[in-house]
């Protein structure tokens, strides 16, 4: 009996202990990661928002998340909302760790029974449930960031964005090849070692996009660079990331990249010693040693480009292309880890890309098969059967997310130089 | 003396049948401690008001007309899951192969809005679609069933496992039916067209999952309790020697069993697939699989009780969701509260089947 009280004490013990254990790191972890990934934004945007606040000010606007501040990903799309509706007095409802199913549907409606005049998810798979929202609630505006679909849909009420991170992803790989020059000239590697690891989600064009732009900025600076790409078959998969991460490092890779939204890929750099170019925003506070510089989306201006259209009761763009120069795409300030020289390189080709001068996909940069892409139809109209249906290579250079095609990547060319791993996840 | 000191503080001794209104009663305090619980460490940890916290559970499960829908449709769902179960269980065959069952019956029904959407009417798709899932159901508790009935398998192990096949197989065909290429997701399948969705019961998307579980828990409860088969269940899982004796052919009640189980958990991934989401993902059950042994074994195998239980799991669950959204707290926080809650209901059982004797007490009632 003895035995059994003992038992019985050590449980509740264990019982306490765990559910005391449970309830602060619930608290803190959001703080920490809170921490891991701070976005910053420009003055210009501020200012601009505040001479529309009066318009918008009354709305409501609701917001859709896959996940919670955990994912860098879904981090970014959240400041930016928060912040927005700060700027223009907006009523903000968030709703976060929506799955990708009818989950999402439900949501978008609780949101609109709730009043919302502007629903916006931020998820790929959110968007067909988007769609059925949509044409559930014909007088309430519905947005969804990475989807292909508005423009084939139809529908007046139903609207895609993104921006062409493919050009702050070049800008990335700048700082990326002065890295590996900086690392040939201190003798740390030879020309033939200059190979970048990149941990990748799915072999989706968005990805294949990021990753392509990514190296080709990358060897604009340092030619003998090759890169090797693995897939976690995930948007967000910590361990899959981190374990893709460490992997590319044993196999030789000295600089790693990755499109996938969770700390896995920097947080094994930072423990291995390997620089990080990161993505979301920058992630220096979680990895001060290794972190040079993250691209990202800043949504700010969109939010507030279509809740001003909202409160105007003017259309929203079917298709909105955030770019360099309306300041969606962005790069975070440099980290210790950065080559010298690194943000003048990086401001020089900004410049030239916002002049028009220099393209991300310039043709003659690279070849498929040892030739060079003189024509490509892409399957821009999404269909089950992936049919190409719009040539997107004129005037020299791939253009991805172009005017009058859609917002969405479709650039899905496998370059030479890039070798892919694992693309059977 | 010597002897009275060894005597523990208190003894646990096992009581007869309770009333029902006191087992009732228990778990009422059960539930009402847990909720205090939950406040305590709600307060604690976070610093929010406990009663705003217990306004929130109650408005995420029936805030609004439609919030009240889709929490019924969730526990129709639950409720199926379990259900289907249970039969098995009763004959004690541990079928935790649930979830698989589930997502081979929503595999099924995708292939066929997918492969049949443009061949057949829609009238004979969904025909296909019914047909398919059951059957496809029905073959994944029948492959461990026959093992168990042939070679006495594992089938805690077989079942098991054989929800990683399915996960996996829906895996597969995510990916050679996904849209656009390399996404890795099917979307929503037919979504202009609308074939093979299953129809609106009077003009409302929810009621349709509802009726299944009306009638599957009513024809469960019957089978059980009333039938031949059910006795037969009730037999060989009391004891496989005494129903060999009485001449049950053990081996087929297996099969039969587990056919029957694996059938309507295949029913729920056609519900699932065609009337809800309209999709296939290889998390489209959710866990509920899992969550459904829960369920069978807190309703002592009772189908009436189930309908409380997966209610209460559900009502939980979705007022978690909405106290992690109202307070913008972390989706973890739910599943926090959701555990303290399960397991006060779950520890109450012991309470019921059994009463602490304090050493004083014991004492008394000796002399």
């Amino acid at each position: 009996m003895k035995k059994k009280v003992i038992s019985l004490l050590a449980v509740m013990a264990l019982t306490v202990g765990t559910l005391a254990g449970c309830g602060s790191s619930a608290t803190n972890a959001p703080e920490g990661t809170k921490d891991a990934v701070s976005t910053e934004t420009t003055a210009e945007t501020t200012t601009q928002a505040n001479a529309e606040a009066g318009a918008t000010a009354g709305l409501k606007a609701g917001f859709i998340f896959l996940h919670d501040e955990n994912s860098t990903y879904d981090l970014n799309f959240m400041n930016a909302a928060k912040e927005a509706c700060e700027n223009l007095g907006v009523e903000c409802i968030t709703k976060t760790n929506i799955p990708e199913g009818q989950e999402c549907y439900e949501a978008a409606c609780e949101l609109a029974d709730a009043g919302c005049d502007f629903i916006f998810a931020d998820s790929f798979g959110h968007e067909d449930y988007m769609i059925e929202a949509a044409k559930e609630y014909p007088d309430i505006q519905f947005s969804h960031a990475t989807g292909t679909k508005a423009h084939t849909e139809n529908l007046e009420n139903y609207h895609n964005a993104f921006a062409s991170i493919y050009d702050g992803r070049y800008l990335a790989g700048i700082a990326a090849g002065m890295k590996l020059n900086e690392m040939m000239e201190n003798g740390d590697i030879t020309e033939d070692e200059a190979k970048i690891g990149y941990v990748g989600a799915y072999t989706y064009a968005e990805v294949i996009s990021g990753y392509t732009s990514f190296f080709l900025g990358a060897r604009s600076v340092c030619p003998t660079a090759t890169m090797e790409v693995t897939f976690t078959g995930s948007w967000y998969d910590e361990t899959a990331e981190k374990e893709g991460a460490n992997k590319l490092i044993e196999d030789g890779c000295v600089l790693i990249s990755q499109h996938a939204d969770s700390m896995g890929a920097p947080t094994a750099c930072e423990t291995a010693g390997v620089p990080n170019i990161s993505y979301n925003g920058s992630t220096v506070s979680a990895c001060p040693n290794t972190f040079i510089v993250s691209s990202r989306i800043n949504w700010v201006p969109y939010f507030e480009y279509a809740l001003g259209c909202v409160a105007n009761g003017t259309a929203i763009d079917t298709d909105w292309s955030g770019s360099l120069e309306n300041g969606a795409v962005e790069l975070t300030d440099l980290g210790t880890a950065a080559a010298e020289g690194t943000q003048d390189a990086i401001n020089a080709a900004k410049d030239e890309i916002i002049a028009g001068t220099l393209h991300t996909f310039d043709i003659s940069t690279f070849t498929v098969k040892g030739e060079t892409l003189e024509s490509y139809e892409a399957d821009v109209d999404t269909d089950a059967d992936y049919t190409p249906d719009h040539e997107v290579v004129s005037d020299g250079y791939f253009h991805e997310s172009g005017e009058g095609f859609r917002s969405a990547p479709y650039f899905d060319v496998q370059i030479d130089g890039i070798t892919l791993l694992d693309t059977a996840f | 003396m010597n002897q009275k000191s060894k005597e523990p503080f208190f003894h646990i001794v096992k009581r007869d049948v309770l009333p029902w209104h006191k087992s009732l009663g228990i778990r009422a305090a059960a539930i009402v401690l847990a909720l205090i619980l939950c406040a305590i460490v709600t307060t604690i940890t976070t610093g929010i008001n406990p009663i705003q916290v217990y306004e929130s559970i109650i408005t995420g499960a029936f805030g609004t007309v439609r919030k009240t829908w889709v929490t019924l449709q969730n526990i129709s769902i639950l409720l199926l899951i379990s259900l289907a179960l249970t039969p098995a269980f009763k004959m004690k065959f541990w079928n935790i192969g649930g979830e698989g069952q589930v997502l081979m019956g929503g595999l099924a029904a995708a292939s066929c809005m997918i492969c049949l959407g443009d061949k057949l009417p829609n009238v004979l798709v969904i025909i296909c679609m019914v047909i398919a899932s059951v059957a496809a159901g029905a073959l994944w508790g029948f492959i461990p069933a026959f093992f168990k009935a042939k070679w006495k398998t594992n089938e805690t192990l077989s079942t098991l496992m054989m929800n990683y096949i399915a996960t996996q197989l829906v895996a597969f065909f995510t990916i050679v039916w996904e849209v656009p290429k390399g996404s890795g997701k099917i979307g929503i399948i037919n979504q202009n067209s609308n074939v093979g969705w299953l129809p609106q019961v009077f003009g409302s998307k929810y009621l349709l999952s509802i009726l299944v579980a009306v009638v599957i828990t009513a024809f469960m409860y019957i089978y059980l309790n009333y039938s031949k088969h059910g006795y037969e269940i009730s037999v060989v899982g009391e004891s496989e020697n005494t129903a060999k004796y009485v001449g049950i052919k053990v081996g087929k009640v297996i099969i039969r069993t587990m056919v029957l189980s694996g059938a309507i958990c295949g029913l729920v991934g056609l519900l699932l697939v065609g009337g809800i989401n309209h999709t296939i993902t290889t998390t489209i059950a959710g866990g509920q699989g899992f969550t459904a042994v829960l369920v069978s074994w807190m309703s002592k195998f009772n189908p009436l009780t189930m309908v409380f239980s997966s209610f209460l799991i559900i009502f939980m669950n979705r007022g978690a969701s909405e106290i992690s959204t109202n307070f913008g707290l972390n989706q973890s926080y739910s599943d926090i509260l959701t555990g303290i809650i399960l397991f006060f209901i779950i520890g109450c059982e012991f309470f019921i089947s059994y009463r602490i004797q304090f050493r004083k007490k014991a004492e008394k009632e000796e002399q």
